[in-house]
């Protein structure tokens, strides 16, 4: 038992002392912030290049001139025109679209005009989006004034109805904030993913470096080969926990520390909230994190990941005991393995938008699947008997496949030359020992 | 006494019978030798007794209890043909985990690791990695990881491979030191000179099976033909007798084997009364060289894949 805890150890600090783990955990949070604070400082700086984009208006929609609240795009009337002679033209007059109104009488409401924006390669949806929205605005005020109906009037009539939904707890009502809740389930779910891919993957490589070095026939000879392989994974699985541990810091820290350092851009981000934008959404995001029980998440996860990670980091070691040199052999086995990790991830992003479908119960049940499926639905009320449940099949299937792949391993780590075939395996690992 | 004894170890793979039926005893600070060609099996009897294979039958006895490869570990030092080290592990701590896996405590492997550096000048590589050594010094390594432990038993595969004669030197005094102070060594190699020079006690494997068993001089005895080496300043031009046959003739020496029915009495006489001065007169012992290639030659060199 002493034994394992020096594997573990020895697992554990080779790679905490890597000069690359440090590099990668810290500059990891640093590049999310940096990103955060690109993209902030992209909105309040606004749109760096204006649209432009030129109108020839046969139906006289728009007056003297395109009234538009769009700061990212300007609007040109274009006079003495035709459709056929501007075309040629508005390239090098310096706009990147011309749209093109025929004549049609606006204030009739069963008039189909048939417009067209013209432009030199596919334009973006935002931007016809943007047009569509002018031109039938233009057209809907035009509509009113024929009936007589003032449109500030209108817009004042206008309905927009904010629905709230509350939980309700013992505690009390809690605003729920169904955004937030869907990136707490996506993050979480993402986060096992990848997790499990990286560090299953390091599990892998670590046992192939130690059968083709030989060193396993060394250590092999000084401690058993499950010890081997069980401190293999149990060391990386903590060198990802203190991952973990170092981003939560970095990126609390970090998001403390930024309006330190840049005392303006709280400044800046309140000035250009002036539409209750930044600040109201912060607000409640803020509102939306406190509704969610994050204990439960927090703990959930950490369960999904450790369970998650265990059972197939003894799947990779295995494959990683049978491999050699060539990489090529790996890919193929490890194919399988990988299936259920996808899978697993298109079922929790289904399983957010709908959790209590029979698809994302059964995700979240399959040992397989669960780790990953159940953070999709984690922010949800699940029924009790589902956790328990997923939980247990979790842990069994954790200890068959230990066992099991145990087994392989022990012949596998030993043997060179051909790769096994499947059916070789599969006798190692039923093999009465 | 006997530090190791095995009794008809089988283990069959697949396709080969790799060991089949072998039974032998290693006395307590002996060196002893396992021979054999490619594929005899060596590598899998010496997996047996380090504990990283179990035999499918039979049994072995360390220390006159019946072998716990996890209770004996700790008394065990192995060396396997193809070097293992971690190649991108500080060489201090790499030897430190070694040792502690043997079961010292951190204190016990660091002195020893320190005081072994010393012993082979290699204090200044402890915060070296094992990918920045030549393929000599890793060897003086391993070696040096091997033996840390203080091990009862030192299993040696091949272990001068690779290494220039002043370092082979130092690590072949070493194994006769470790054996003086009662560690017992088995040492497994083709190269033959080296055997002659270093074990004891021999076997010889081939195709799973135990071919040859005895000390180095015993074997020796047994296999020799007769042949004697006789010097003399001047030696007749034609020697015909019934008392022995010229195997070679150079001016002067002789290489002769002797007829059944003779002694080295009879043709010593008969060189006296040729009236030849002689100054020198040897027997020719064969070398273990000539005994592994007398045994094996003849059978299929690589094994064929056998139906068990």
């Amino acid at each position: 038992m002493n034994k394992i805890g020096l594997v573990i150890g020895r697992e554990y600090f080779s790679r905490v002392k890597k000069k690359s783990f440090l590099l990668t955990t810290i500059l990891v949070p640093i590049v999310i912030i940096a990103f955060y604070a690109i993209i902030i400082a992209i909105t309040i700086k606004g749109g760096s290049e204006k649209r432009t984009v030129a109108i020839l208006d046969e139906a006289g929609l728009f007056n003297d001139s395109v009234q538009t609240k769009d700061k990212s795009a300007s609007y040109h009337l274009i006079k003495n025109e035709t459709e056929a002679s501007y075309i040629k033209k508005y390239k090098d007059a310096g706009y990147e679209a011309f749209l093109y109104v025929p004549k049609f009488e606006p204030s009739d409401v069963n008039a189909k005009p048939k417009m067209v924006l013209h432009s030199q390669s596919s334009i973006s949806l935002s931007t016809s989006g943007d047009v569509e929205k002018l031109v039938n605005k233009s057209i809907e005020d035009k509509r009113l004034q024929a009936q007589g109906i003032d449109p500030a009037k209108y817009k004042s009539i206008a309905a927009d109805v904010d629905i709230e939904n509350t939980i309700d707890t013992k505690e009390g009502g809690k605003k729920s904030v169904a955004g937030v809740a869907y990136a707490v389930s996506f993050a979480c779910g993402m986060l096992i993913y990848m997790m499990m891919i990286i560090y299953g993957t390091q599990v892998m490589r670590g046992v192939t470096e130690e059968k083709t070095n030989r060193i396993a026939e060394v250590i092999i000879s000084s401690v058993k080969p499950f010890e081997l392989m069980m401190g293999k994974i149990l060391g990386i699985g903590a060198v990802g926990l203190t991952q973990f541990a170092i981003w939560i810091i970095l990126i609390f820290g970090m998001q403390l520390a930024l309006p330190l350092i840049f005392p303006d851009m709280l400044q800046q981000l309140n000035d250009s909230a002036s539409a209750g934008g930044k600040a109201a959404m912060a607000a409640e995001v803020a509102q939306g994190l406190s509704s969610l029980p994050l204990l439960k998440i927090g703990a959930s996860f950490l369960f999904y990941f450790l369970g998650g990670y265990l059972t197939y980091a003894s799947l990779f070691a295995a494959v990683g005991s049978v491999v050699s040199e060539d990489q090529n052999e790996a890919q193929q086995l490890i194919f399988p393995i990988l299936m259920p990790i996808i899978l697993g991830f298109v079922i929790m992003t289904k399983a957010i938008n709908d959790p209590n479908s029979s698809l994302a119960v059964f995700g979240s049940l399959f040992p397989l699947t669960s780790p990953i499926v159940m953070m999709g639905r984690i922010t949800y009320d699940i029924p009790l008997w589902q956790m328990g449940l997923s939980m247990a099949l979790l842990i069994g299937c954790f200890l068959f496949f230990t066992w099991i792949t145990g087994k392989i391993y022990r012949t596998g780590i030993l043997m060179y030359g051909k790769k096994p075939s499947w059916k070789e395996m599969m006798k190692w690992a039923f093999k009465k020992s | 006494m006997n530090l190791i004894e095995l009794h008809h170890i089988r283990k069959y793979f697949a396709t080969q019978k790799a060991v089949d039926d072998i039974s032998f005893q290693i006395e307590e600070g002996s060196i002893f030798g396992l021979l054999g060609p490619n594929g005899a099996g060596k590598t899998t009897l010496l997996r047996m007794i380090t504990g990283i294979f179990y035999p499918d039958n039979g049994e072995i006895n360390f220390h006159g209890k019946k072998f716990d490869p996890l209770n004996d570990a700790g008394n065990i030092g192995y060396m396997p043909e193809e070097r293992g080290l971690y190649k991108k592990m500080k060489i201090g701590e790499q030897a430190l985990y070694l040792a502690q896996l043997k079961g010292l405590s951190k204190a016990d492997a660091s002195a020893r690791v320190k005081e072994w550096f010393i012993k082979f000048e290699m204090e200044s590589w402890w915060n070296k990695k094992v990918e920045d050594l030549s393929k000599g010094m890793s060897q003086k390594l391993q070696f040096v990881t091997t033996v840390l432990h203080n091990p009862k038993l030192i299993i040696l595969d091949e272990p001068f491979s690779g290494l220039d004669p002043v370092n082979a030197n130092l690590i072949k005094e070493e194994i006769f030191k470790l054996a003086k102070s009662g560690s017992t060594i088995i040492f497994s190699t083709h190269r033959m000179e080296q055997v002659e020079e270093i074990c004891d006690h021999i076997i010889l494997l081939n195709k799973g099976k135990k071919i040859l068993d005895g000390t180095v001089n015993q074997v020796k005895q047994d296999f020799k033909e007769n042949i004697y080496r006789l010097g003399a300043n001047v030696l007749p031009e034609h020697l015909m007798t019934h008392i022995f046959e010229v195997v070679k003739h150079q001016p002067d020496q002789l290489l002769l084997k002797l007829n059944e029915g003779t002694t080295t009495n009879n043709l010593l006489n008969y060189f006296i009364s040729q009236d030849v001065t002689i100054n020198s007169f040897n027997e020719v012992l064969p070398s273990l060289n000539d005994v592994f290639i007398k045994l094996v030659e003849g059978t299929t060199n690589a094994r064929a894949f056998q139906q068990i």
